[in-house]
């Protein structure tokens, strides 16, 4: 264990050097902040000035290594437009997002396991066939137009929730979360459902996929053969095995979600990472945009590790030592 | 009188296959008896495994038993309710399956895998279910039961794996247990201890055995009786020294013939030339016609089960009467 991690720490640091420096590269490669943030009134002393103070006569070269020398020092520069911390910035803003993103997953794991663990035990059924019609949907629909829909139905026809904002929140540990009060869970059930509804339809298919095969397996027919009752057989049996391809992929889906909130918190105007982003990357904030996708790599660095630990957990044949 | 344990009568399973009907098992007979051991033998694909499946009521759409009675004990199974079936599998008629590898959930450990069987029969303790699971890996010669209990099959070998699941079919002392070739996947020396216990295990409790296999030299040192099965039919059966001595069947002589111990060394192995038939579209009339060394017009008339000396039956109307040299 200790091994493996160590191995999986070098690897990480390579990772994220070698990202850091395509990141700085695309970022840099992209427009000229100067034009949208120097008033075209600035006069040319005023411009240089500017310039200096943003760093920006520096070769490239120097630049990222000065990014990189701050970087190492938790600095990962300030936003050129908040005259913020970039890093902070995001901090703030990450509670929101992962909120969203763990209420989506756990919205797709409870709604997509047993339709999948029934269309599976009766592929046959009418209702199996509804189900695995809507996934197909739940795959296909763009997430803004359903984020759109819900809103005209939910908020606008029916009043039932509301549309934007994160509601009520409540501090702990230092950061603020809206699913501890009523009213933030209310903000959020209709963005996390937008944003599972993808997840839904996977988590349905690698289910039924996964119980489809395992109901064939030898070790299946033989708790039948032992005179287990068949709920013991799904829920023990089966589901144990199914679980580990389920956790495997939503696992490492929850990178995905995370940068695909983008879309759903424009919709819901949910004012998390995602939207910072959007912002950021309309008025060429640099250091905000740099942060932020190297907190994107980090972040997937880590579950595919905390993936890789339940995947050993559930998964008794794998051992972390043997694993590169 | 008491019944015996198993009586199958004119047993028909068959898979409704949209390529048409797959006569799996068709018109098998045999009984076995407390304590006694039945042979069941057979080439790839006669129909062997479902005939167990059948007899524990596991076979799978769009196989269903077609007719024929299934009497354990005087009671007939096949026209049970699954949850009568179910409370008979695993506690009263156990199965132990050919492939030790696959037969063990591998996400679950030994113990719950054990205690589960326990506690689906009987309503003891956990503690109890337990040591009663500990005990019986003991029973099969696991060394450190205990410790053993709480390792996950992957960690086991073939052959211990095929031990726990003689251990866990032995659980509750059933009255038959149908063994579905469960040495083919084990090596030699393995298979012999497994034999052994075997017998050892009908000596002492009475269990009625029946032993799946394609394997002769098995059948001949553990078995009673011997059914020798071809396309879905018990083609020959009787005592097993009687039917491998002097085999009536051509289909038996041929599968004796073709174990290599018994041929002369240096001798090329003789085989049954030709294919197993297709059990889609078996011809009428005797299904082995094609391949058989002593067939004639009237075989393509189907053979009736006879009895051509005591005990002995056969389905061949030109049957072997003189003892071949096999
Ligand atoms: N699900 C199924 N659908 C259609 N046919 C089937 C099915 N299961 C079994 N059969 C047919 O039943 C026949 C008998 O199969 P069975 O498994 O009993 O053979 P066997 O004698 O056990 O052979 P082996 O020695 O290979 O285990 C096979 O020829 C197969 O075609
Ligand atoms: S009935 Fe005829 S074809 Fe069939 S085994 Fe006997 S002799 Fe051969
Ligand atoms: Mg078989």
């Amino acid at each position: 264990m200790t091994v493996f991690l160590l191995r999986r720490l070098i690897q990480a640091a390579a990772v994220v050097l070698a990202m850091s420096l395509l990141v700085f590269l695309g970022v840099y490669a992209i427009g000229d902040p100067v034009e949208i943030l120097i008033s075209p009134e600035a006069d040319q002393i005023e411009r240089e000035r500017a310039i200096q103070a943003l760093g920006l006569d520096l070769p490239l070269w120097q630049q990222y290594l000065v990014f990189l020398g701050n970087a190492l020092r938790g600095d990962l520069g300030r936003s050129f437009v908040f005259n913020e911390p970039a890093l902070q910035l995001i901090l703030q803003r990450m509670p929101a997002t992962l909120e969203l993103a763990v209420g989506a997953t756990v919205a797709a794991l409870i709604i997509g396991l047993p339709l999948g663990l029934y269309a599976g035990l009766r592929p046959n059924s009418t209702l199996s066939k509804g189900i695995m019609a809507g996934s197909i949907l739940g795959f296909s629909l763009p997430t803004f137009w359903v984020g759109l829909m819900l809103i005209m139905v939910f908020a606008v026809q029916l009043g039932w929730l509301p549309s934007t904002g994160r509601g009520e929140t409540v501090e702990v540990l230092g950061m603020r979360w809206s699913f501890l009060t009523a009213n933030g869970l209310a903000h959020m059930v209709m963005p996390a459902i937008n944003l599972s509804l993808f997840k839904i339809s996977l988590v349905i298919r690698l289910t039924r996929a996964g119980v489809r095969e395992t109901m064939l397996m030898d070790y299946v027919k033989f708790a039948r053969a032992k005179g287990l009752s068949p709920t013991r057989i799904t829920m023990v049996h089966v589901f144990k095995n199914i679980l580990i391809p389920v956790v495997t992929v939503v696992g490492l889906e929850f990178g995905g979600t995370i940068a695909f909130s983008v879309v759903t918190e424009s919709v819901f105007a949910w004012p998390g990472m995602g939207k910072l982003i959007i912002d950021s990357i309309n008025v060429l904030d640099r250091p905000v945009m740099v942060a932020y996708l190297m907190i994107i790599v980090l972040m997937f660095i880590t579950i595919n590790l905390i993936v890789d630990i339940t995947y050993s957990l559930l998964d008794p044949r794998v051992r972390l030592e043997g694993k590169a | 009188m008491t019944p015996p344990t198993l009586q199958v009568r004119n047993l028909r399973t068959h898979f409704f296959t949209r390529a048409g009907v797959v006569k799996a098992v068709d018109d098998v007979s045999f009984t076995v008896d407390r304590g006694k051991v039945l042979g069941l033998v057979g080439e790839s694909g006669s129909g062997k495994s479902v005939t167990g499946f059948s007899i524990l009521g596991l076979v799978d759409p769009p196989g269903r038993i077609a007719g024929g009675q299934i009497l354990f004990k005087g009671q007939d199974l096949a026209g049970l309710s699954e949850e009568a079936m179910r409370q008979l599998r695993g506690n009263r008629i156990a199965m132990i399956f050919q492939d030790p590898m696959m037969t063990l959930n591998p996400v679950l450990r030994i113990d719950t895998q054990m205690i589960e069987t326990v506690l689906a029969h009987e309503k003891v303790s956990r503690e109890e279910a337990r040591q009663r699971a500990r005990d019986a890996l003991g029973q099969v010669g696991i060394p450190s039961p205990e410790e053993r209990l709480r390792a996950y099959p992957h960690q086991f070998s073939g052959g211990m794996r095929q031990r726990v699941a003689i251990a866990i079919a032995l659980l509750h002392k059933p009255d038959l247990i149908v063994a579905d070739e469960p040495t083919t996947a084990l090596d030699v020396t393995i298979q012999g201890q497994i034999l052994a216990e075997a017998q050892k295990l009908c000596a002492d409790f009475g269990t009625a055995l029946i032993w799946i296999t394609h394997d002769l030299s098995v059948v001949a040192g553990l078995a009673d009786d011997i059914a020798v099965m071809y396309a879905g039919k018990v083609v020959e059966q009787g005592p097993v020294t009687q039917v491998l001595d002097q085999p009536l069947h051509p289909y038996t002589v041929g599968l004796i013939g073709s174990v290599p111990s018994r041929n002369k060394r240096g001798e090329p192995l003789r085989q049954i030339p030709g294919m197993t038939p297709s059990l889609l579209n078996l011809p009428a009339g005797c299904a082995f016609r094609a391949r058989c060394p002593r067939a004639e017009a009237r075989c393509a008339e189907p053979p009736p089960m006879a009895e051509y000396r005591p005990g002995r039956h056969a389905r061949c109307i030109h049957p072997y009467e003189e003892a071949v040299a096999a």
